[in-house]
Parts: C-alpha cells; sequence; structure tokens
C-alpha cells in the first residue's frame, strides 16, 4: 500500500512538473513574439523572401510550436504516464 | 465592386434550411436519447475523442474568429494575425493542466472539481455568479453579432435575426441537451473547416497554388508595411493583458470545460484536446489565407464600402471568388457557427443554474433524476429567453470588446480556483470562494474603468485604469487572494481530502467509491 502510495505521489509530481514546464514554455513562447511585436516592429517587418516577413513566419511558428508542446506532452501521457496507471489500478484490490 | 451580399440569396436561404433541417433531425433523434441528466448535460459520456474534438473546435471558433479575423486581416494586414494566434495559445494550457483533471474529478460544471473537497454551497455559489457572468457577456456578444451578420447577409431585420437564433439554438438544447448541441457543434465545425479550406484553395488557385505569392501581391499592392507590425500593439502592458486573458481565459471558459464531461475517459479527453488544437490551429493559419486574399482580390475599400469594421471580408471573397453560389454557402456557414457557439455557451449557463445552484445549493444534492431534468430544461428556456431579449436590448451597441471581457473574467474568475484545487492541497472553500468572487468582481470594475469603457463607448477623456484588458492585474490577483485567503484560516477536512483528490485525477472516478457523494 505505502508502495503504491509513493508511486502515484512519484507520479502526481512528474505529472505536475511536466504541465508546468510546457505552460512556462507556452508562455514564454507566446510572450516572446508578443513582446517582439510590440519592441521590434522593424524587425518582424524584414522580408526573408518576397512575400514572407520575418513576422509573418515567426506567427505561424508559434501556432506550429502549440501544437508541438502538444505532441510532447501527449507523446510522454500516451506511454509512461498511461503505464504507471494502469499498474496502479490493477495491483488495487 | 458590385456585390449581391444583403440581398436575398436564394442558395444562401437553401443552405441554411438545409442547415437547420438536419440539425433539428439530429435534435429529433437525439431528444429520443435524453432520459437524464448524464444524458443531457454529458451526452452519456460516449462521445469520441474525435467527435469531441470536433466539437470544442465548433464550440469555440465564434463568428468572431471567422468573419472577424479575416476582416482585420484583410483591413490591416500582420496587426490581425495576433489575434488568430492568440486565440489558439490557450489551447495547451487546457491540455497541461485541466482537460484531464476535470473529466476524472466532475460530473457536470467546473464547480464539480472546485468543490469537490470543499464545502459545496459557498464554492458553487461563487462558481455560478463566474459562469453566469461569462455566459452572459458571451452570449450578448454573439447574439448582437448574429443579428448584424445575418441582416447583411440575408437582409433579414435585426429583430428577426436574433430571434431566429435564439429559437432555434432553444430547440436544440431544450429537446436534445448535450448529445444535439454535440452533433451541431460537429457539423459546424466540419463546414466552417471545410468552407475556410475551399475558400483558400480558390484564392490559392490563383496565386500558382503559393500562399507567399500572395502575400507578396499584398506587399506589392499596399506596401510591404501590410506584412509587418502596426499600430495595433501600441503598449506592451496592453498586449499582454490581453494576451493573458487570452492564453488563461480558454482554459476558464465553461461551455469548453463542460465538453470534457461528454467523452468515455481522461484519456479520451486528451485525445479531444489534440484533435481540436490541431483544428483550430489549422483553421487560424488559414485566416493568413483568407485575409490577405480579401485585401487583394477584394481590397481594402470595398470592403469598408460594406462593413467599416470589415465582417464582410470573407463573404465578399467567397463571392468574388466562387460566385453567388459560394458566397450562399459561406453565408449559410456563418449563420451555423453562431448557432452552435449560442447552443454550448445556454447548456453550460444552464447547467450553473439547475446543477450546481438549484440541485447542490436550494435541494442540497437531494433531488430526483426528473426534478433534475425538468430544472435544467426550465433554466434552458429562462437562458434562451434571456438571450433573445439581450440581444434585442442591445442592438446597435458596440459589444466587440464583450469576447475580451467574457476571457478575462473567465481566466480572472475560474482559471485560478480551478489550478488552485487540483494541484494545492492547503487550498479551502473560503479561498475558493474569495478567488471567484474576487476575479469575477475586479474584472467587471476594471473593464468599466477602463478606456474600453470609458473613452471607447462613454466618450470621456481619459480612464482611471490604463488598460484596456484587466487581465494583467485580475488574474495575478485572483490567485493571490485564494492563496491568501487559504493560508490564513486552515481547512483540516479539505486538506485531509486531497489524498483523494489527488488519486482520483490520476486513477479516474471508477476507483473511488466516494463518486456518490461528490454528485
Amino acid at each position: 500500500m505505502t508502495d503504491q502510495r509513493e508511486t502515484l505521489a512519484r507520479l502526481a509530481a512528474a505529472q505536475w512538473r511536466l504541465a508546468l514546464i510546457l505552460t512556462a514554455a507556452m508562455m514564454v513562447i507566446y510572450f516572446g513574439f508578443i513582446l517582439l511585436v510590440a519592441f521590434a516592429k522593424p524587425l518582424l517587418g524584414r522580408l526573408l523572401l518576397p512575400g514572407l516577413s520575418l513576422g509573418t513566419l515567426l506567427g505561424a511558428l508559434v501556432i506550429v510550436a502549440a501544437w508541438a508542446l502538444i505532441w510532447i506532452y501527449v507523446r510522454w501521457a500516451n506511454g509512461h504516464y498511461d503505464r504507471t496507471v494502469a499498474t496502479l489500478k490493477a495491483r488495487r484490490p | 465592386m458590385s456585390t449581391s451580399l444583403g440581398e436575398p440569396n436564394l442558395v444562401a436561404i437553401l443552405f441554411f434550411l438545409l442547415f437547420v433541417a438536419v440539425t433539428l433531425g439530429i435534435t429529433w433523434w437525439a431528444a429520443r436519447r435524453t432520459h437524464s441528466t448524464e444524458h443531457f448535460y454529458a451526452a452519456g459520456r460516449s462521445v469520441t475523442g474525435l467527435q469531441n474534438g470536433l466539437a470544442l473546435a465548433g464550440d469555440y471558433m465564434s463568428a468572431a474568429s471567422f468573419l472577424g479575423i479575416a476582416g482585420l486581416v484583410s483591413l490591416s494586414g500582420f496587426d490581425g494575425l495576433i489575434y488568430s494566434i492568440g486565440f489558439l495559445v490557450g489551447w495547451p494550457i487546457v491540455m497541461f493542466l485541466i482537460a484531464e483533471p476535470l473529466r476524472n474529478l466532475g460530473r457536470y460544471t467546473f464547480a464539480d472539481v472546485v468543490a469537490y473537497r470543499m464545502r459545496q454551497a459557498p464554492v458553487r455559489i461563487a462558481a455560478a455568479v463566474g459562469t453566469l457572468a461569462v455566459v452572459a457577456f458571451y452570449l450578448i456578444a454573439q447574439m448582437v453579432g448574429a443579428g448584424n451578420l445575418i441582416r447583411l447577409l440575408f437582409g433579414l431585420s435585426y429583430e428577426t435575426a436574433v430571434l431566429l437564433v435564439g429559437l432555434v439554438m432553444l430547440a436544440y438544447v431544450l429537446f436534445g441537451g448535450m448529445i444535439a448541441t454535440t452533433w451541431v457543434q460537429v457539423v459546424k465545425a466540419v463546414l466552417l473547416l471545410g468552407g475556410a479550406l475551399m475558400l483558400a484553395l480558390l484564392v490559392l488557385a490563383r496565386f500558382r497554388g503559393n500562399p507567399l505569392s500572395l502575400f507578396a501581391a499584398a506587399a506589392e499592392r499596399y506596401g510591404t508595411q501590410v506584412l509587418a507590425p502596426g499600430q495595433l500593439v501600441s503598449d506592451p502592458w496592453d498586449a499582454l493583458s490581453l494576451g493573458l486573458a487570452l492564453m488563461f481565459g480558454t482554459a476558464g471558459l465553461p461551455h469548453i470545460l463542460m465538453r470534457f464531461y461528454t467523452v468515455p475517459d481522461a484519456r479520451t479527453a486528451r485525445t479531444s484536446v489534440s484533435y481540436a488544437t490541431a483544428f483550430i490551429g489549422f483553421f487560424y493559419l488559414l485566416t493568413f489565407v483568407l485575409g490577405f486574399g480579401a485585401m487583394v482580390v477584394v481590397g481594402p475599400d470595398a470592403i469598408k464600402a460594406v462593413d467599416k469594421g470589415g465582417n464582410m471580408a470573407a463573404p465578399l471573397l467567397a463571392e468574388a471568388v466562387g460566385g453567388t453560389g459560394f458566397l450562399g454557402f459561406i453565408a449559410a456557414v456563418a449563420f451555423a457557427t453562431i448557432l452552435a457557439v449560442v447552443a454550448g455557451l445556454t447548456l453550460s449557463g444552464a447547467a450553473a443554474l439547475s446543477h450546481d445552484l438549484w440541485v447542490n445549493v436550494v435541494r442540497g444534492a437531494r433531488a430526483s433524476q426528473r426534478e433534475q431534468l425538468r430544472v435544467a430544461r426550465i433554466a434552458t428556456v429562462l437562458l434562451g429567453a434571456l438571450s433573445i431579449l439581450l440581444g434585442i436590448a442591445f442592438k446597435g451597441q458596440n459589444v466587440a470588446y464583450m469576447v475580451g471581457l467574457a476571457f478575462a473574467i473567465a481566466a480572472s474568475a475560474n482559471f485560478p480556483a480551478l489550478v488552485l484545487s487540483v494541484f494545492w492541497r492547503r487550498f479551502t472553500t473560503r479561498g475558493a470562494q474569495a478567488s471567484m468572487l474576487v476575479g469575477t468582481l475586479s474584472a467587471l470594475a476594471l473593464i468599466y474603468l477602463s478606456p474600453t469603457i470609458q473613452v471607447s463607448i462613454l466618450g470621456r477623456e481619459s480612464a482611471l485604469f490604463p488598460l484596456r484588458n484587466p487581465g494583467l492585474v485580475t488574474i495575478p490577483l485572483a490567485f493571490l487572494v485564494g492563496i491568501a485567503t487559504s493560508l490564513q484560516a486552515p481547512e483540516r477536512d479539505a486538506f485531509e481530502r486531497f489524498a483523494e483528490v489527488e488519486q482520483r485525477l490520476h486513477l479516474g472516478p471508477e476507483l473511488a467509491p466516494e463518486d456518490a457523494a461528490a454528485g
């Protein structure tokens, strides 16, 4: 029982840590973008290719980053997390 | 450019009637399956991950995101894209902090989760205040938007349009509950994504399939500054505050949160957020093409001639690249978009009134299924009538700020209490209550004192509070008040029952025999 409680506590801590890191990452990326929009307008207006400004590219990349962070979380949750939850459930009376 | 917009469009009317006929058919089918609150609020918890992902997208993507953002980009270029991005970044937060705990800890409303280990009445009353405030402002924005849009699209009078939206939505929710609402949202999401994709492809066909050629054409005609940040974000504090509200507001919108109860388990809740984020992100990427497409193909002057706010950019673009028939289709999609969002909002408001206030506060969680279902339906009718009245009362008012306000209240009233109740052992009843009430009231007060109301609406010279959106102040404030109040007077019961919360949060409700007590 104590062993199970420890496993659950460890799992809860790991989930919380990952959730916080990923949330912080999303905030840094999004607010970084917003601060660039506020303070580096000429830089974001620079054209990398005809029609493609740095701002448009970074904007699209924020959306791609949101997908990527979700992908990281789902990979961890569908793998390690769900396996541990399944073991915990199976070991209960 | 001449347009047939605003004249009765046969294709639009046919598509609209077809949509209403199909969705009412679904409602009739759903009504025969709605026998209990489990069906009415949570669609029998049988929705799949893909279905719920589409329904979440349908619940979230309002007419404002489709017509508003396309219009904003068509008039001001890059600046409009900032909104596209802001509306997406809340979804990872929903995934990391909210979706799975909600599914495992609650039954019908987010208050179930906050109140889980607390004293029921104070928490549920405070949660209902926050929920109803969000729902009311969001509904007003949608109804006024509906009235204006449908007048422009179909040539109906404003009042007729509001009444029509209210009555059809009421039919969905009243008879078909969450099952009908889910399917209306799924159908709408498919139509909206399909319509936007078709429109984007028709535009890109004129630019050799290359979005960069389209952007380059826009820069060539209107100057490269349309691809660079302009005046929209002039004050970084303002931008930060709006960004915070959008990011954490998504994770506190009651109609979005409620959707996580419709899936069978936490893993499906997780899958549904992945699908929703994929669809919504894809849609917002399409708005880049739609907005610049309208700028180049239709032109800002022609767009402004029809509607100063630019809301008709996407329909005008549809007419320009696809003819009157395609305009009719896009107009019908815009109508369907509004119906699906107001149905979700009304259902979540009805759940707060009946499940939180009536069943759990007034009746002390002792009400029969029959009574619960009856009260839920009475609450639905009340909210439906209220939304029609509010829609008509706010005719001609500038309500654009109300969506921002709804996000600010959701982010300050609901999100902090939800996160603290799930992840912080020392959180107490008083803390939850204080956090939710202070979050709601401070957001309301600061919006009233902000330039949004004082300068733009009341026409004063200056405002007492400098920020247009209060999120930067009210979200940290709600967290601080919740934490300080809890630390000041510890609550033993809530502290000790956290172990149960933690267990149920990860292992799911089926292993917790105390399940019945939570309802």
